[in-house]
């Protein structure tokens, strides 16, 4: 597929964004200004200054001499790199690869884009549309190049859109200036007499390079398409993603659902032809005031089954606030595993393994109420009972050990062992009754001691020695004994119940 | 003589009629379930344990409640011999998964959903109990109305899960939809004469309500990965109970 791009001019950046933000400016001549080499340098002047004969680099003192009226506000430095980098996050609805192209323009790379706005020409004039409604004065165009969109935006007389191979004629009548040369460069071409484009570019390359050094050649085969150009997207594009633009502001539920369905549809039909599934899916909402939606779901295995990711997402749609209309719906899958061809034999690809519906049941718990909710153990290698066993991280995890079962345990284990009080008739014997909860149990039974070490790599404490207990009415109880009797007065503790 | 015969008959043809309207599919030979129960079984209706049924479980201490785990697990130890994995659904977890293992069961293919709200587990329990690839759900939850019980039977009779609620502490012992229900007590454990230690866990099963059953009271113990009957001695019901509960 042939690259597009289009370049976005924003001619009175920051000054748009000042009467944006105090409309009383609209009709005031004003400039942003900036401290430089101890006097107040020009950085920006609004269009109502500019038609006063102020224009950049000028200094402030001068201006006032030719209009006194003059308003002078601060330029902070960096505030054109903050707001062109929101500019370029709100214009993500138009394609996923946006950069900024310092110090007052965007560029976008379309390829591919343009066809859901129902050609090049609409989809240009959609997004001056918008970028004008919020009051900046912009020029766009679209070309196969970078550096001929650049151009073409800035110093283009005829149309805003150069057709696919067509970037040289476009070209050719410009001036130097287009090709983003350095300002000594340009002065010396002007010192020559190549006020055009045309004029250089068939001169021996040879004589251009010496003359003027790699850069001039360098930026004319980038935006003739004889050279590469890469831009630094702002988002890295995600590779699985799927975006609906809708003729008509969404606002209602149904909507949003119809959407949504639609999306996972295209979507899973693209995963199931490369063999893979989604383990996370999030799904952007881009409102017409500029907002962004956004809901996320998980799988605990990778799916791409539409109807059970339909389900997961239902439960998180009256979360999203249409307020005045969703514009755009954006589907990405950012983490994507394979589901190998032989998985597909083996178990049914429309989800109906007794694992894929398990898994399936699950990521409904886990979307409504969260992840953190769903356990299960595998053993660990270790004596001590709260750690005698581990959670699993997936649901394939296989037990690597077996399940230790040479020792009593109780089936209920208390999460903290609770301190009781004991009358013991001799040291390392076990209770005769015991307290615990205001009453009184009299031990009919006893078994033990099963002595457990500390690990000492692991914690410092003092060792337990267990002991299972029978009372009258035949509950059983697991106890323990905190250190030895020589060392003081050791504490006795209820850690479980046996079934 | 023929008369007798043949009125046996009718009410034998009702009787099955009427588990079916009650959303109690008689299991198939195949299907059927060695629970190791023994002389219990007879009090359910075809002489077989009742899988695919929702079955509550009462408990009033800690200690009963340590063992109705013990009792549930020790059924669901021959549940999970045919397939899957089940799903324990409750809000405060005391089950020590190791100790699972001398029931018989992989703790491993056990999956804990621990949820804080009571509205959250009652609405896992039944989305569990829809899902036919598990083998039994068990939902800890003490207080369980009568709608909210038919529910649940109701998900039961499509997916043929068998679900255990395990009442701990309930309010009120109110009427539910579930077709039978327990009460276990532990007993004290017997050693051979003159020898130490504590032996293996025995319990007191009361089976308070079984619809088309009859209700009744056994002394069981788990031993050798399985139950044993130690005496078993039937209450008296009286009549009218039993009519109420058939």
């Amino acid at each position: 597929m042939p690259k597009r791009f289009v370049a976005i001019w924003f001619r009175h950046l920051t000054t748009d964004w000042m009467i944006r933000r105090r409309p009383e400016l609209q009709d005031v001549p004003f400039v942003m200004a900036a401290p430089e080499r101890g006097r107040m340098m020009v950085k920006a002047v609004s269009i109502a200054a500019q038609a006063k004969g102020i224009y950049r680099g000028m200094v402030v003192a001068d201006c006032r001499a030719i209009f006194p009226g003059l308003q002078v506000f601060d330029d902070k430095p960096g505030s054109a790199e903050k707001l062109l980098n929101a500019l370029a996050e709100w214009c993500l609805r138009y394609t996923p690869v946006v950069a900024v192209d310092l110090p007052d323009g965007l560029i976008l790379d379309v390829s591919g884009c343009a066809h859901l706005w129902g050609g090049e020409r609409p989809y240009l004039k959609d997004i001056l549309a918008k970028i004008r409604g919020y009051g900046y004065d912009v020029r766009a165009a679209i070309a196969d190049t970078i550096g001929a969109a650049w151009a073409n935006a800035r110093f283009g007389q005829v149309t805003p859109v150069i057709e696919s191979g067509r970037q040289a004629d476009a070209l050719l009548s410009l001036p130097p200036a287009a090709l983003r040369l350095e300002p000594g460069m340009l002065e010396r071409l002007d010192k020559l007499g190549l006020h055009q484009v045309s004029s250089f570019t068939n001169m021996p390359r040879k004589a251009l390079r010496r003359r003027f050094g790699q850069g001039l050649l360098t930026r004319l085969d980038q935006a003739l398409g004889q050279e590469a150009e890469v831009i630094k997207p702002i988002r890295p594009a995600t590779p699985y993603q799927e975006r609906l633009p809708s003729l008509e502001p969404i606002r209602t539920a149904t909507g949003i659902e119809i959407a949504l369905r639609q999306l996972l549809e295209t979507l899973c039909k693209r995963l199931a032809k490369e063999e893979k599934g989604l383990r996370t899916c999030v799904f952007k909402c881009f409102r017409v005031d500029g907002n962004i939606q956004q809901v996320e779901i998980g799988t605990s295995k990778a799916s791409r089954n539409v109807a059970h990711l339909f389900k997961l997402f239902d439960i998180k749609i009256p979360t999203i606030m249409p307020a005045l209309g969703i514009e755009l719906f954006l589907l990405e899958a950012p983490i994507v595993e394979d589901i190998s061809p032989t998985q597909d034999a083996l178990w049914d690809t429309t989800g109906c393994s007794s694992d894929t519906v398990i898994a399936e049941l699950l990521d409904r718990f886990a979307g409504k109420i969260g992840l953190h909710t769903i356990h299960r153990y595998l053993p660990d290698e270790h004596y001590w009972p709260e750690r005698s066993y581990k959670a699993a991280t997936s649901l394939e995890e296989k037990a690597a050990t077996k399940w230790q079962t040479d020792f009593p345990r109780p089936l209920h284990l208390l999460p903290k062992p609770e301190a009781i009080e004991v009358t013991v008739p001799i040291p390392d014997y076990p209770p005769m009754l015991f307290h615990y909860k205001g009453k009184l149990h009299n031990v009919k039974k006893a078994d033990g001691p099963e002595r457990i070490e500390q690990e000492w790599w692991l914690q410092k404490g003092l060792q337990r020695d267990y002991y299972s207990v029978e009372d009258e009415s035949g509950s059983r109880y697991w106890l323990f004994r905190e250190g030895h009797y020589a060392s003081g007065d050791p504490k006795w503790f209820i850690h479980g119940f046996f079934a | 003589m023929t008369l007798l015969t043949k009125k046996t008959d009718v009410i034998q043809q009702l009787q099955k009629e009427v588990l079916s309207l009650q959303g109690y599919k008689r299991t198939s030979g195949s299907e059927r379930l060695n629970t190791g129960l023994g002389p219990l079984e007879m009090s359910f209706p075809g002489k077989v344990f009742p899988v695919g049924a929702v079955h509550e479980l009462i408990s009033a201490t800690v200690e009963d409640a340590a063992a109705t785990n013990g009792f549930i697990a020790g059924i669901l130890g021959s549940l999970m011999r045919q397939k899957g994995a089940c799903l324990w659904i409750g809000s405060k977890r005391t089950i020590f998964p190791p100790a699972l293992k001398i029931f018989g069961i992989d703790p491993e293919r056990i999956i804990f959903v621990d949820l804080y709200r009571q509205k959250d587990v009652l609405w896992a329990i039944e989305e569990a109990l829809k899902c036919a690839s598990l083998s039994a759900v068990i939902g800890e939850l003490s207080e369980l109305t009568f709608t909210e019980s038919r529910r649940l039977q109701l998900a039961v009779e499509q997916s043929r899960v068998t679900g255990f609620i395990h009442r701990y502490n309930p309010r009120n012992k109110n009427t539910v939809a579930c077709i039978t229900r327990w009460e276990i007590k532990p007993l004290a454990s017997i050693m051979e004469e003159g020898m130490p230690g504590v032996g293996f866990p025995r319990w007191h099963v009361q089976l308070l309500k079984v619809r088309n059953g009859k209700p009744g009271s056994w002394q069981l113990e788990w031993s050798a990965g399985g139950f044993r009957h130690i005496t078993r001695t039937i209450i008296s019901i009286p009549e009218i109970e039993t009519r109420k509960a058939g």
